[in-house]
């Protein structure tokens, strides 16, 4: 199971990644196509929005693919470690 | 074994607790309920779908500050104490909630308008951010392990029943401002709107009450009497490795599905309903109201089971279900409101003008109600409004107004497609507070429970109506394209749920 935690680390790194630029793309092709005050405003609030979520999503998988996940704290003082 | 004044005082924790956050999502889901009504008082009205869009922004903007909220309540709650932060966020959603019921409208006051109205309800969003996490966190402090997900899922009960009343207060004041009902909705979308939002000083002021008199959670007492608090909970729940790694499971492999899942059932339902079913307004709300009190007690028993057998398998269950149903399930939503192929009952269409002179102008308003009846029972209501010049010539406007009534079968039918979806909704939310309550240390667990509980459910849940909406646009062929999105969180949160999160039950969370 951790093999299976650990190669899936890449594959989050990947999504994460492959979401955010399909997300940006569409994000610059309509507020080309639609240059109005509310698509800027929208689009721009999804790019921003997602963008930490995004790279925490790469750091998810990082971590994954670090091994982080093989064992879960069993008490506090590991979560604190 | 608990004593029986244990269990007394745990109840009055839960009440006092659940109180309050019922309260404050009533505070902010009454803005959400008004959306349309809002967006023709507040923003300009030159098209109504961007007026509508405007105002789900703000909706949006409500959501988006809850991480914030999550992070600046948080680090209170972990510093100062659960139970004055607590009171805090109580006060400023109550406030900013009453505040809005004041605002005159973009005809009185201008850009003012709603430059006002999307600051305060950045004040809700943020008050809510803080809300949760503390009374998650008091009523799992005071509970025994054996009891954890039970006691805490009356909390997970209030989204929902704060929805239920502020739909149910909106109804009732849409239905008594006149002795008839047309008169009564117009009053009601004139000023009667704001009556929702002042009722919530009552209810706030009561909350007030009740919440004063309880002390603070035993374990952040201990700490506080051992100098142990955190002195910087948002570095400690961010920065430290061990805990970062928990706080981005707890979002990608638990929260951010139970936020889709969630904001599907019983949001994206409705907006479904009422636009692309064409459900009128009051069977919509009647629908969700009836759904939600079927499917409410499920919360309690999932929370119950989830002490039994584990909180992971009832939530990845729950997203499993909503996954492989959820296109079925809003397939049948639009068969059953369909009037296509269904033949219609000439001898019961009714057509109805009535010309209303517009003061002090050179023309008048023509409204043509076309009511017919279809033989699976549907009542189909067309409004048509024409601007009637001197001269006799008409020029259409753009208001083109359709809904639908249903017979009895289809309505109860409508009913229990939206309580499958809510019963969804309680196998992911119900053990979710308990879940994440036992994740985290005592010292930094308002903080870091908050934010991916928000993050999942305001960012990742709250812009699932605004999205769908969004993709309906982008792929206008496809009535059903909106679902994509929550579907494709809850299979991501699914499989990362379900390989990376643990079963265990902690029995230890005094550490």
């Amino acid at each position: 199971m951790n093999t299976i935690k650990k190669y899936l680390g890449l594959v989050w790194i990947a999504l994460a990644v492959y979401s955010y630029s399909i997300l940006l793309k569409t994000a610059i092709e309509r507020m080309k196509l639609v240059p109005t005050t509310d698509t800027i405003i929208q689009w721009s609030i999804f790019a921003i929005i997602f963008l930490p979520i995004a790279i925490g999503f790469v750091m998810f998988g990082w971590m994954a693919f670090k091994g982080a996940y093989d064992h879960l704290p069993a008490s506090s003082d590991e979560v604190e470690d | 074994m608990q004593s029986t004044a244990e269990k007394k005082q745990i109840r009055k924790v839960i009440f006092a607790s659940s109180v309050g956050t019922l309260i404050e999502w009533y505070d902010f889901y009454i803005f959400g309920s008004l959306a349309p009504i809002i967006a023709s008082q507040f923003f300009p009205k030159t098209n109504p779908t961007a007026a509508l869009l405007s105002t789900l922004a703000t909706f949006a903007a409500g959501f988006i500050v809850r991480p914030f909220g999550a992070l600046v309540f948080g680090r209170l709650g972990d510093m100062v104490g659960r139970k004055y932060t607590f009171l805090l966020t109580l006060i400023l959603m109550g406030g900013s909630t009453f505040a809005i019921g004041l605002v005159p409208g973009y005809d009185s006051i201008g850009f003012a308008a709603p430059l006002i109205v999307l600051l305060l309800r950045l004040v809700q969003g943020l008050a809510l951010g803080g809300e949760y996490g503390g009374a998650a966190t008091y009523v799992a402090e005071h509970s025994p392990a054996e009891r954890r997900g039970y006691y805490t899922s009356w909390i997970q009960t209030t989204a929902t029943l704060g929805l239920l009343l502020s739909l149910g207060i909106i109804l009732i004041t849409r239905k008594s401002l006149a002795p008839n009902d047309a008169d009564s909705i117009k009053a009601f979308e004139d000023w009667g709107w704001r009556i929702p939002f002042w009722f919530s000083v009552v209810l706030v002021g009561m909350s007030i009450y009740i919440r004063l008199k309880m002390h603070e959670s035993p374990l952040f007492s201990k700490l506080k009497a051992e100098g142990k608090t955190s002195k910087n909970p948002i570095k400690e729940s961010l920065m430290h490795k061990g805990n970062l790694k928990m706080v981005l499971l707890s979002l990608f492999g638990a929260t951010m599905g139970q936020g889709v899942v969630w904001y599907t059932g019983q949001f994206y339902a409705q907006t479904f309903l009422e636009t692309a079913c064409k459900v009128d307004f009051e069977q919509t709300r009647t629908i969700l109201i009836w759904a939600i009190i079927f499917a409410t007690p499920l919360f309690i028993f999932f929370g119950n089971l989830s002490d039994k057998i584990g909180r992971k398998w009832i939530i990845m269950a729950g997203l499993f279900l909503a996954v492989i149903s959820y296109r079925p399930i809003y397939t049948k939503m639009l068969a059953v409101a369909s009037t296509k192929e269904v033949v219609l009952d000439e001898s019961k269409t009714k057509i109805e003008r009535v010309i209303t002179p517009a003061n002090g102008r050179d023309h008048s308003i023509q409204t043509t109600t076309t009511v017919r009846l279809y033989q699976n029972g549907i009542t189909e209501k067309l409004v048509h409004k024409d601007t009637v010049y001197a001269s006799g010539l008409e020029k259409p406007e753009s208001i083109d107004k359709l809904s639908k009534e249903l017979p009895d079968e289809g309505y109860w039918t409508m009913v229990v497609l939206i309580f499958v979806q809510i019963v969804f909704v309680t196998m992911v939310y119900g053990p979710i507070a308990a879940f994440l309550v036992e994740i985290f240390p005592t010292k930094i667990r308002y903080t870091s429970m908050s934010l991916p509980y928000h993050l999942g459910n305001g960012v990742f849940g709250g812009m699932t109506p605004f999205i769908a909406v969004l993709l309906g646009t982008l792929y206008a062929g496809d009535v059903l394209v909106g679902l994509w999105y929550p579907i494709a969180i809850a299979v991501v949160c699914l499989v990362i749920g379900t390989i990376y999160l643990s079963n265990k039950i902690d029995p230890e969370v005094n550490d």
